[in-house]
């Protein structure tokens, strides 16, 4: 849908098929790799029309293999490629978790930077969508543990274009987390061609001065609602959607948290080892004397993701994180 | 490299046994419990459809076209073998004795679906691919060496061969002799994929000579050879003489999931024609018209039976009680850690302070 000149109204998964379009066009060294992403425009239509626009060599439906095809990704990039895999969803990754891990992460630091590895692998994650069982795992802190890749989660369609493009270009492998409850949730005005939004770089979407919530991905939209409702009871939230999960974006956090001094993290991932846990280091190493209150975390449980008739159990809602914010503004 | 695994068939399209070895094997009282299986699998299946389509459980994963290969297969099981299936695969597991209300509950995102009937070794399906092979070789390992007769069916499609764990499955297997049977589906499209792009080799059960097990080639529509060529296979693993690969050609109807459009990838006119001539249910309706057992009463009768088992099922999963979000933390570990008890306190806690 065309708003205005140059500009697309666009979901985030017709954003992502943009920015997939827009690099095969602008750059000969993309590939793309997959299960399903050719003949069937991938199970999600992320890719859609693709093949049929830039042939079979350029957008490869692979054989049924995360391992093997994130492994030859690996290869191509060290031959000049920039591989752009598709994982199905992120619950199915693991068997590429060695590839990814002991590789494609740590090419460039064993070679002092003569091999490197500029792939991008992408995935949609989490749950939300009453999807079948191990489709909905939230596991980004599995990959910003790991060193060497970089991981990056954008909650609009402006930024999932322009993060994607950014990750193409960028010369190191990054992990691409796209939320899939969002895919079709809305709609945002899209420049069409190539624009880039920085690694590394989070977005105040929200002002206030009582609060900061901090979020990412599917859980942005949770957090906003939740500032919508407590703007209600007279408290105002800066809402820091932090679209690049890392490296963090530390000068970010900080003014925000140092203007506050109360701060709530939404994360829909388990709560032991998850990022929440390292924006909390960030405040305390930044920020520490400026807090007024303990920083609260909204997250999932130490459980593994659940079975639909349970997921509205399992996730961050807007009530659970009003009451956070009610929580550090009481302390 | 070009090899011959011819496609065994013991009943071909035209409802006519081709091998008369099987022929005193084949009695009606077989063919007809076969039967009812058959139907009372495609009767379910199609439910689930229109149960998920009104939005009364989940996404769901069909297998009409499959039917023989579930129902041949399970019914060739002992009661004290163990069944590894993948989501596809609930006709086997309901043939081996999964109820239909647990079936339903599954696919209702209930963990009660997962759980098998009292003594029934009946694993919960592997959603990613080709994951269980290993597990089932390990499974029979431990059977072979606790010394019991007990065998293991392991499940997987034609897309499976091509993830790292279908061959570190076999390869284990085929080393330690383990008694279990590799069994694929080869419905010739993962999704969108075809087998001609999954693979280069022209069969699954070439494979098996990497392995040095043996491997065969059947027609999956045909429930006797199914049958037959399964129980052989446990035969041989309970006769200690290890692991068999099992290629049993089929074709999916349907999608690969409610969520798929097969229409996308490949002409409905293929599935519509397969329907005609190689039907797994149709061929057994003809031999039992050339036997002169087609008896119309008896089938309208069947469906009856079989449509009310699904009524009451389908009944007592809407009755079901509300699912439980204790169950979400509670059965994580035999004890739960402090973080878990923590954290489910809170939550409960908060949930009552929003319910005051």
């Amino acid at each position: 849908m065309i708003t205005k000149a140059g500009v697309k109204s666009l979901t985030i998964v017709q954003a992502v098929n943009d920015a997939l379009r827009t690099m095969l066009k602008e750059r000969e060294d993309v590939i793309l790799l997959g299960e399903d992403i050719g003949k069937n425009g991938g199970v999600f239509r992320a890719t859609e029309g693709l093949l049929e626009e830039f042939g079979e060599e350029r957008v490869v439906d692979t054989p049924l293999s995360e391992a093997g095809f994130t492994g030859a990704a690996i290869g191509m990039a060290l031959n000049g490629f920039r591989p752009v895999v598709e994982i199905q969803f992120l619950g199915f990754i693991y068997p590429a978790y060695e590839q990814i891990m002991t590789h494609a992460a740590r090419m460039r630091a064993r070679t002092r930077g003569h091999f490197t590895v500029p792939l991008v692998i992408r995935a949609p994650y989490g749950a939300g969508v009453r999807a079948p069982e191990i489709h909905s795992d939230s596991t980004e802190a599995l990959f910003t543990h790991m060193p060497g890749i970089k991981v990056v989660c954008p909650a609009s369609p402006y930024d999932a274009k322009g993060l994607l493009i950014a990750a193409i270009e960028d010369p190191d492998p990054v992990l691409f987390l796209e939320p899939m409850r969002s895919y079709r949730a809305f709609r945002e005005d899209v420049p069409e061609g190539k624009y880039t939004v920085e690694i590394g770089k989070g977005k105040k979407r929200r002002e206030g001065d009582d609060v900061t919530v901090i979020a990412w991905g599917a859980m942005v939209p949770v957090a906003m609602k939740a500032a919508e409702e407590a703007e209600k009871k007279g408290i105002y939230a800066d809402v820091i959607d932090l679209r690049t999960l890392y490296p963090l974006d530390k000068d970010l956090i900080a003014e925000s948290v140092q203007k506050t001094g109360r701060t709530v993290i939404v994360q829909e991932a388990h709560a032991t080892g998850g990022l929440a846990n390292d924006v909390l280091a960030v405040i305390n190493d930044t920020s520490f004397f400026y807090q007024k209150a303990p920083v609260e975390r909204v997250t999932g449980f130490d459980v593994p993701v659940p079975f639909f008739a349970y997921e509205d159990d399992y996730l961050p809602t807007p009530a659970r994180v009003l009451h956070a914010i009610e929580k550090v503004m009481n302390f | 490299m070009e090899l011959d695994f011819p496609m065994v068939q013991v009943l071909n399209e035209e409802g006519a046994i081709v091998q008369p070895a099987y022929r005193e094997q084949i009695t009606k009282e077989l063919t007809m419990s076969m039967y009812r299986h058959l139907i009372r699998t495609r009767m379910v299946d199609r439910k689930c459809v229109s149960l998920q389509r009104q939005g009364r459980i989940g996404t769901y994963v069909p297998y009409e076209g499959q039917e023989a290969c579930q129902v041949g297969s399970a019914l060739a099981l002992n009661d004290g073998d163990w069944m590894f299936p993948t989501y596809r695969d609930h006709g086997a597991m309901m043939t081996f004795g999964r109820s239909l209300t647990q079936t339903l509950l599954y696919w209702k995102g209930r963990t009660e679906g997962c759980v098998p009937p009292e003594g029934k070794k009946i694993v919960p399906p592997s959603v990613p691919i080709a994951t269980q092979l290993p597990h089932a070789a390990g499974a029979a390992c431990a059977e072979k060496w606790k010394g019991t007769k007990n065998a293991v069916i392991v499940y997987f499609g034609d897309g499976a061969t091509s993830e790292g764990d279908f061959h570190e499955g076999l390869n284990f297997a085929s080393v330690f002799h383990a008694p279990v049977v590799f069994f694929n589906q080869n419905n010739q499209y993962a999704i969108s994929v075809p087998m001609t792009r999954q693979m280069k080799t022209k069969t699954i059960a070439q494979k098996a000579l990497a392995y040095d097990i043996p491997g065969l080639r059947i027609d999956g529509n045909d429930v006797f050879a199914v049958y037959f060529k399964t129980t052989e296979a446990l035969e041989r693993a309970r006769n200690g003489e290890g692991p068999t690969l099992i290629e049993a050609v089929t074709w999916r109807y349907g999608a690969h999931t409610t969520s798929d459009d097969p229409s996308r990838y490949r002409d409905q006119e293929e599935s519509k024609k397969r329907r005609e001539t190689t039907d797994p249910i149709k061929r057994v309706e003809r031999f039992m018209q050339r036997e002169g057992w087609w008896d119309e009463e008896w089938v309208n009768q069947v469906q009856g039976e079989v449509n009310a088992e699904i009524e009451q099922a389908v009944a007592e999963m809407e009755r079901y009680p509300k699912a439980n979000m204790s169950d979400m933390f509670d059965f994580v570990f035999a004890q739960p850690t402090w973080t878990i008890a923590e954290q489910k306190e809170a939550y409960l806690q908060w949930k009552r302070g929003m319910e005051r």
